[in-house]
């Protein structure tokens, strides 16, 4: 059952084979079984996902029903869940329960999906090992030892040890790819705006996007098209329709153009992961694509960038954490300063402190030109380079991840080199792009992800790329040691 | 030594819009505290804004109302500073690209004209309020006010006098009251002055240190607060000291302005580009329909009210400081058969006068323009006097009748009629034959005394051109 896809899992439901209740509780009961070791689950809905099971069950009854109706899913724990706790994973909103639902989470309760709860992450997105979250690290489903990645690194854990069928993310610069690449699923970040921004807690506004995590891309298609489409109260979400991006999953990639950036094909990355994206790269060469090399000359500066951009945004973004109204507040403040540092000072861990520090540092007077406006001129060369780009190729491929899922602990206390494990995926937020990280292979038995970027709004042609690459290969379909079992 | 006094002033017009300039919540005010605070506002992580189109429309209608230029594309970004009624520790606000650029307004003080340059005039959110009293030693919060809409409209130093500043901050309110793009109530807040005040010594080029007065929500403390300022600056300076670039708070009650922060103590910002929301952009479309909407401005109808009315420069102006009034003004105008001058008499003197001792504002007055109008009419055919008049006016008041109907119910009717005149000048004079020698005798004041005893007699009806008239041929024969 866990490792049945969602077009399968929606026939046994219309056929009555099981009920949404019954899947519920499936997935629950794994849930229950396998999580206390991997802690990718952080708040349990288990009683208003049985009642939501039901009504779904109802309208399957009634033959009013959808791809998604009665599919038990989960949410990063950045998505606000009207009367669910929603922390963020941070000290700081650990008793913060929001009066409003996100924009991405209703489109998926419409669809009829049931929530089963919400995961682990890294404090308010920010990390890219999951350990940076309050409740404590996620652990690797194919590896106990190593990190899954982050930040939405619960969720990519959760689909993975099969938990739940399909889960939510989001990527501000990897915070799906890389995760998903180092625990072996699927993972898609649409294009900027094509998902609303509303009631997911930002960290950088400009860079942050909402997508999908699956164990396919077909089951990603499905999921990301419920997710997708304009939003009035988000002034950035784009108003133009949503592609159907089921109807050309099936089409041949015969004569498509795939580019290899040869900054992404250097030193940097790890020569066992070169060989299995090369190995990938023929596969879809295999399919009829052709493949060319092309260069992005200035996506080497992505990662300073990024790290000046995306700390300002989130240096303002996380002001309104400040114990008056809600979240964490200091106990018995002597003062208004006091309330500040201390509701501030306990509320955040180190690495969110890092990056509000640094942000606003390059804001402040006298730093803003060389290090903000310096970074947003970067910004447009890096958007530039993609334009140019995509006007000789249709899609871009790469590693997701220099390397494979690291040992926990060990970039902690390294941050640059904890950055630099974004390195190929930071370059697709500072333009906006879509893209995703396809399950490409193993090394020492831990995941390797091929990325995929495609050019603005091109979702459908992403994930049919995707997909011709998953129907001549099984990586997807590979369930780690333990968790194949029923319980 | 001779001073000079530069001033500059930073005015927030909370602009007239039903909701928040980026929530869906109401602007009213007065409710209860945080009753009108949404999510949004509230700051609560996840929610965004969205720009209401309303405060855009208004920003662009004030630009054209003073000649400015209006910015195709303007940018809102983020103002960092932590303080607790600002829910999302930035104030989102324009910075480098505001929406209305350079303008221009004309003042008149002591009979001259006078161009005061405006810099720039950009929107943003007001913070809420907090309140210090009643929390013992605690702060209560209000949100209420938390993401209204304001036009933050900035003046170039152009002021040369406490006069010159109140003149210009008046024309800004009449003008955006006129625009219909802000209710001007100080008292709420809805319109709120900051002044820039330095001295330098006449004839000096660079301008002196300049303090910031906040806090000033009427003309009048505008007036003494710079006053107050000017004199403390140049006492500073006289005394050999010097003055600090600062913030100085307003306070009414001791007339006395003291400091907040000095410029050491001032924020950095940090302001920023809001990633949350996307540039302004104003189309020609647009600019023309602001345009169309434009209504007739203080100063052309000034003008037209001078010409087509022949008023006074004095009555013109304090006839159309209020759109209201001018357009009361207008219709009573058009009712009174054309009585300009008369109705203008009437509307300033004693129709302003009861409405100011009852509190009410002209379009809510209990005598329409229509029924001011007849009234008026009546004066200028001569059917009643001016006197009798107020007292037609003090009926009209307290009910819905119009003049007419109340002279004939009264009988206030003036006596215009020579004969019953003469007839009652006969026997007056009969009856107080030692008043007449007197007159005669060269005691003219004596006149008086027969005018009285007439107008009581005909209980102030007669017509009192022809009484004159009448008695002073009498007299003298």
């Amino acid at each position: 059952m866990y490792n049945k896809s969602l077009k399968e899992l929606s026939a046994s439901l219309r056929n009555k084979d099981v009920s949404s209740a019954e899947l519920s509780q499936y997935f629950l009961d794994r849930i229950k079984h396998f999580d206390g070791e991997l802690n990718s689950v952080i708040t349990s809905n288990e009683e208003a996902a049985l009642l939501a099971a039901q009504q779904a069950d109802k309208l399957i009854a009634s033959g009013d029903s959808g791809l998604l109706t009665g599919i038990p899913l989960l949410h990063k724990d950045i998505f606000c869940t009207q009367g669910l706790r929603t922390s963020c994973g941070s000290k700081m909103l650990d008793n913060f329960i929001a009066p409003y639902t996100a924009t991405a989470v209703s489109k998926l309760e419409q669809a009829g999906a049931v929530m089963l709860g919400k995961t682990n992450m890294d404090e308010f997105a920010m990390g890219s090992s999951n350990e940076t979250s309050f409740y404590g690290g996620v652990k690797n489903p194919w590896n106990l030892d190593t990190v899954p990645g982050g930040s939405s690194g619960g969720s990519a854990a959760a689909v993975a040890a099969r938990l739940a069928p399909i889960a939510s993310g989001t990527d501000t610069g990897g915070s799906i790819r890389q995760p998903a690449a180092f625990c072996g699923v699927t993972g898609i970040k649409p294009t900027y705006g094509r998902v609303s921004r509303y009631g997911m807690i930002a960290f950088a506004s400009s860079l942050d996007q909402g997508g999908a995590m699956a164990k396919s891309a077909e089951d990603a298609a499905v999921m990301l098209q419920a997710m997708s489409g304009f939003d009035e109260k988000d002034s950035t979400s784009v108003d133009r329709p949503v592609d159907d991006l089921l109807a050309n999953l099936g089409d041949s990639i015969k004569g498509l153009t795939v580019g290899l950036p040869k900054e992404f094909f250097t030193d940097d990355l790890d020569d066992d992961i070169r060989e299995k994206i090369e190995e990938a790269v023929d596969t879809i060469k295999l399919a009829g694509a052709n493949i060319k090399e092309i260069s992005l000359p200035n996506i080497n500066l992505s990662v300073p960038a990024y790290y000046v951009v995306a700390p300002a945004e989130c240096s303002a973004n996380l002001s309104r954490f400040d114990g008056v109204r809600f979240g964490h507040r200091c106990e018995s403040p002597k003062d208004l300063e006091d309330l500040y540092k201390r509701s501030r000072g306990e509320g955040f861990g180190d690495e969110v402190k890092r990056r509000v520090m640094i942000g606003a540092y390059v804001l402040s007077a006298g730093y803003y030109d060389a290090y903000y406006k310096k970074a947003q001129q970067v910004r447009r060369l890096i958007q530039q380079d993609f334009v140019e780009a995509f006007k000789e190729v249709d899609v871009i491929a790469s590693a997701t991840a220099p390397s494979v899922a690291f040992t926990s602990g060990e970039k902690k206390g390294d941050p640059v080199s904890m950055y630099l494990s974004d390195i190929f995926t930071i370059g697709v937020n500072l333009a906006g792009l879509p893209g995703m990280s396809v399950p490409c292979g193993f090394v020492d038995n831990k995941p390797v992800g091929m990325q995929l970027i495609g050019n603005y709004f091109e979702e459908a042609r992403l994930l049919n790329v995707a997909h011709q690459y998953q129907q001549l290969t099984d990586w997807h379909l590979a369930v780690p040691a333990g968790y194949e079992q029923e319980v | 030594m001779q001073w000079e006094t530069v001033i500059g002033l930073e005015i927030h017009a909370q602009l007239a819009t039903k909701s928040k300039i980026f929530s869906g919540a109401s602007t009213a005010y007065g409710a209860e505290p945080n009753t009108q605070a949404c999510a949004v506002d509230l700051g609560l992580p996840g929610t965004l804004p969205v720009l209401n189109e309303q405060a855009v429309r208004f920003a662009v209608k004030f630009g054209l109302a003073i000649g400015a230029h209006i910015a195709p594309y303007s940018v809102f970004a983020r103002k960092n500073y932590f303080y607790p009624d600002l829910p999302k520790g930035y104030q989102t606000s324009q910075f480098d690209k505001p929406i209305v650029g350079l303008g221009q307004l004309d003042i008149d003080v002591d009979g001259e004209t006078k161009t005061i340059g405006v810099t720039r005039a950009h929107l943003e959110e007001d913070a809420g309020k907090s309140l210090h009293e009643d929390y013992h030693g605690m702060t209560g919060i209000d949100l209420n006010r938390a993401g209204t809409p304001l036009l933050e409209i900035v003046s170039e130093p152009d002021m040369r006098s406490a006069a010159e500043a109140v003149a210009y901050v008046k024309k800004l309110h009449t003008l955006v009251q006129y625009l219909d793009i802000c209710d001007g109530n100080m008292q709420e807040g809805s319109f709120r002055c900051d002044v820039n005040v330095s001295v330098r010594p006449v004839g000096q080029e660079e301008f002196g240190t300049r303090a910031e007065i906040k806090n000033l929500n009427s003309f009048r403390f505008i007036e003494k607060a710079v006053a107050h300022e000017v004199e403390r600056q140049i006492d500073v300076i006289e005394s050999g000291g010097k003055v600090v670039q600062e913030t100085r708070l307003y306070d009414a009650n001791k007339d006395e302005t003291r400091s907040m922060r000095s410029k050491e103590e001032a924020n950095d910002y940090r302001y920023f580009p809001c990633p949350d929301l996307l540039p302004v952009e104003i189309t020609s479309e647009l600019l023309d329909e602001m345009r169309g909407s434009l209504p007739e401005l203080p100063a052309t109808k000034k003008q037209r009210f001078q010409q087509q009315y022949g008023l006074n420069e004095y009555d013109s102006e304090v006839l159309t400081t209020q759109r209201a009034m001018a357009d009361y003004y207008e219709d009573a105008v058009n009712f009174s058969d054309g009585e300009a001058k008369l109705v203008a008499n009437w509307v300033m003197g004693e129709l302003s006068a009861g409405l100011n001792q009852n509190n009410v504002e002209i379009v809510n007055s209990p005598v329409s323009a229509e029924r001011l109008g007849g009234l008026v009419k009546r004066i200028a055919d001569k059917t009643i006097s001016g006197k009798i008049a107020k007292q037609v006016l003090e009926l009209m008041w307290n009910s819905n009748d119009f003049a007419d109907a109340i002279i004939e119910r009264e009988g206030l009717k003036q006596i215009s009629d020579t004969g019953e005149l003469e007839k009652m000048i006969d026997q007056l004079m009969a009856e107080n034959t030692a008043q007449v020698e007197q007159y005669r005798a060269g005691k003219t004041k004596m006149m008086g005394f027969f005018v009285g005893q007439l107008m009581k007699q005909t209980q102030g009806k007669a017509n009192p051109q022809e009484l004159n008239k009448l008695l002073q041929s009498k007299l003298k024969e």
